[in-house]
C-alpha cells in the first residue's frame, strides 16, 4: 500500500471525529490530531479502533501514545503491517 | 425570602403513541395506542411480548444528533431524553449556550431508571471476550445514570446544578418537583426537569419474570393495558422520555414566552416499606400523606382540584389508588374529579412515565381538555362503589380544568405529587 493510500484512508477515517474542517483542506503528514483537526481527546482511542479496523493491525497502547499526527498514525500503521 | 413563582414555558415528548408536542397532543385526544408486538420478545420466549416504543425516525434523529454523537450510539434512553429534552427547550424559545460560556441560569434535573443497557451488553460481551480495548470511547458516557444530563448539558451548554435523579417510577415527577425547588428557592432561573427509560428485552425481562405484565395480549396488544379494569392483568412495559421546561416567572414574562401553566408545588415522600408498604408496594398512609402534602404545599383545598393524572398501571393495585385519592381529598361519587390513567394508551413507561404524564397533564390545561381513558369499559367494581363512572372519562372531553394533581408511586415505597394550575397574570 503506498504512503498516499495510506494517508487518503487516514483522512477519511478521521473526518466524523473532526471539529475544525478547515484542517482537513490541508490535510499533510504534519497535521496534528488535537491542534489542526481538534478531535477531542477522548475520541483518539475510537480513530485508533476504526485504524484496526481498516487495516487489520493492532495497535498497542505504546504505539497509541506516540501517535499524534498524521505522519505519526502513518508510520505506526506501515510497521504494524510490515510485521503482519 | 418570598418563593419565586414557577412556570412550564416549553415541553417535549418521545412517547410510545407520539414522538414530537404536537403529535402527542393529537394521539392524546384520539386515545391513540403505542402498543405493539415484538416478534424479538416472542423469539427470546416472555410471556409478555408486547411493549410500548417510541417510533424514532431517521429525520428526527439527524436533527437532534451530529454524525459523530450516533457514531456508536446505542442507549436508546439517551436518544428520547436528548429528543424530548431538546424539544423543550427549543419549545420555549431558547437558544443553545455559545461556545465560550454556558448559561449559568440554566440547569438540569433529568432522571433514569437504568440507561444505555443495549451499549451495556456490548460491552459486557467484549470484556468478557478479553477485548476491553475494543470498548470505545463512548461506552462509560452512554452507560453511567447521569449520562443524560451529561449529554443535554453538552448539548444545551447549561452551566447551573446539571443531574440525573433515580427513584423508579416516580422518576420524572420527582425531578419536576426538584427543579420547581431550584427555582422557587432562586437558585436557578430555569430547569429542565424530566426523565427517560430505555426499551427493550433487558429493561423489560425482570418484570416478566416477576410475573406482574399481561400474557394474555400478545394477538392484541392494544387491548392489553386496562387501567381501573376489572380485568386488569399487569401493566404493559414501555419506554420514551418526557421533558419540561420551568421557569421563573418573571424571567419568562421578561423573554415573553409562551406559559403553558404554572407549577404550585408538590410532595414527595416514602412509605418506609412499612405497614402494608414494601419493596413493589405502597403504603397507602405514605400515598395520602403525599397528596395531601402537596395540596397544602400549592396552597390549594382538595375541592379546588378539577382533574387528576394517576399513576394508575393497569394492575389490581389501581382499586387501592382510587381509594387513597378519595380518602386524601375527602370526595367520591360525582364530587370526585376526573381522573385519567395515560398508561391505557402507552403502557408504563416505567422511569418515564413520570414526566411523559407531566407533559400530558399539562397539554390538558392548556388545551381544555381531559383525555380519554383508553380500554376502561369495564371499571373495576370496588372503584365504582366510590366514585362515579362519571369521573372516569373513556374519551375526551372538553373542560377548562383550573388546578390538576399529578402522582406517580415507584417501587422502593416512594411517592411524587405535584400540582399544576392554569397560568392567569
Amino acid at each position: 500500500m503506498s504512503e498516499t493510500e495510506i494517508i487518503l484512508k487516514i483522512k477519511k477515517i478521521v473526518e466524523p471525529y473532526v471539529q475544525r474542517l478547515e484542517g482537513l483542506n490541508n490535510f499533510r503528514e504534519e497535521t496534528d490530531f488535537l491542534k489542526d483537526l481538534q478531535i477531542n481527546s477522548a475520541n483518539l482511542v475510537d480513530v485508533v479502533l476504526d485504524v484496526e479496523d481498516e487495516f487489520n493491525i493492532e495497535i498497542d497502547n505504546e504505539s497509541m501514545e506516540g501517535m499524534l499526527t498524521v505522519g505519526d498514525a502513518k508510520q505506526i500503521i506501515q510497521r504494524k503491517l510490515n510485521t503482519n | 425570602m418570598r418563593k419565586k413563582r414557577v412556570v412550564i414555558t416549553g415541553m417535549g415528548v418521545a412517547a410510545p403513541n407520539a414522538v414530537g408536542l404536537d403529535n402527542f397532543n393529537h394521539a392524546l385526544q384520539q386515545l391513540k395506542s403505542g402498543i405493539r408486538f415484538f416478534p424479538e420478545l416472542e423469539k427470546l420466549k416472555f410471556s409478555c411480548q408486547i411493549g410500548g416504543k417510541p417510533e424514532i425516525s431517521e429525520e428526527i434523529i439527524n436533527r437532534y444528533f451530529t454524525p459523530l454523537q450516533l457514531r456508536g450510539l446505542n442507549s436508546s434512553g439517551i436518544i428520547y431524553g436528548v429528543i424530548a429534552g431538546s424539544e423543550a427547550w427549543e419549545d420555549a424559545g431558547l437558544s443553545r449556550a455559545d461556545a465560550d460560556a454556558p448559561d449559568w441560569h440554566s440547569g438540569i434535573i433529568f432522571g433514569t431508571g437504568i440507561l444505555g443497557v443495549d451499549k451495556f451488553r456490548e460491552a459486557i460481551h467484549l470484556i468478557d471476550d478479553g477485548n476491553t480495548r475494543r470498548l470505545g470511547s463512548t461506552s462509560v458516557i452512554q452507560t453511567m445514570a447521569s449520562g443524560i444530563s451529561a449529554y443535554l448539558g453538552g448539548i444545551l451548554g447549561c452551566g447551573n446544578q446539571v443531574t440525573t435523579n433515580s427513584s423508579a417510577c416516580t422518576t420524572g415527577t420527582e425531578a419536576l418537583i426538584m427543579g420547581y425547588d431550584r427555582i422557587s428557592n432562586g437558585q436557578a432561573q430555569r430547569m429542565l426537569v424530566g426523565s427517560c427509560s430505555d426499551h427493550g428485552p433487558y429493561i423489560w425481562g425482570g418484570f416478566d419474570a416477576m410475573r406482574i405484565l399481561p400474557s394474555r395480549y400478545n394477538q392484541n396488544p392494544e387491548k392489553a393495558s386496562r387501567p381501573f379494569s376489572e380485568n386488569a392483568s399487569g401493566f404493559v412495559p414501555g419506554s420514551g422520555a418526557g421533558a419540561l421546561l420551568l421557569e421563573d416567572l418573571d424571567s419568562a414574562i421578561s423573554r415573553g414566552a409562551t406559559i403553558y401553566a404554572e407549577v404550585l408545588g408538590g410532595d414527595i415522600n416514602s412509605g418506609g416499606q412499612r405497614g402494608e408498604g414494601s419493596m413493589t408496594a405502597a403504603n397507602n398512609e405514605a400515598v395520602i400523606k403525599c397528596i395531601q402534602g402537596a395540596m397544602k404545599n400549592s396552597g390549594i383545598k382538595s375541592e379546588d382540584i378539577d382533574a387528576i393524572n394517576g399513576h394508575l398501571t393497569a394492575t389490581n393495585r389501581d382499586t387501592v389508588e382510587i381509594l387513597n385519592w378519595v380518602e386524601a381529598l375527602d370526595r367520591k361519587g360525582t364530587d370526585f374529579p376526573y381522573i385519567n390513567s395515560l398508561k391505557g394508551m402507552t403502557g408504563h413507561c416505567l422511569s418515564a412515565s413520570g414526566s411523559i404524564e407531566c407533559v400530558a397533564s399539562v397539554l390538558q390545561i392548556k388545551d381544555n381538555y381531559v383525555f380519554g381513558n383508553l380500554n376502561c369499559e369495564e371499571i373495576h367494581p370496588e372503584i365504582l362503589a366510590a366514585i362515579s363512572s362519571k369521573k372516569v372519562p373513556v374519551s375526551k372531553i372538553d373542560s377548562r380544568i383550573n388546578i390538576l394533581a399529578k402522582a406517580s408511586f415507584g417501587f422502593g415505597d416512594v411517592n411524587a405529587v405535584a400540582i399544576f394550575k392554569r397560568y392567569i397574570d
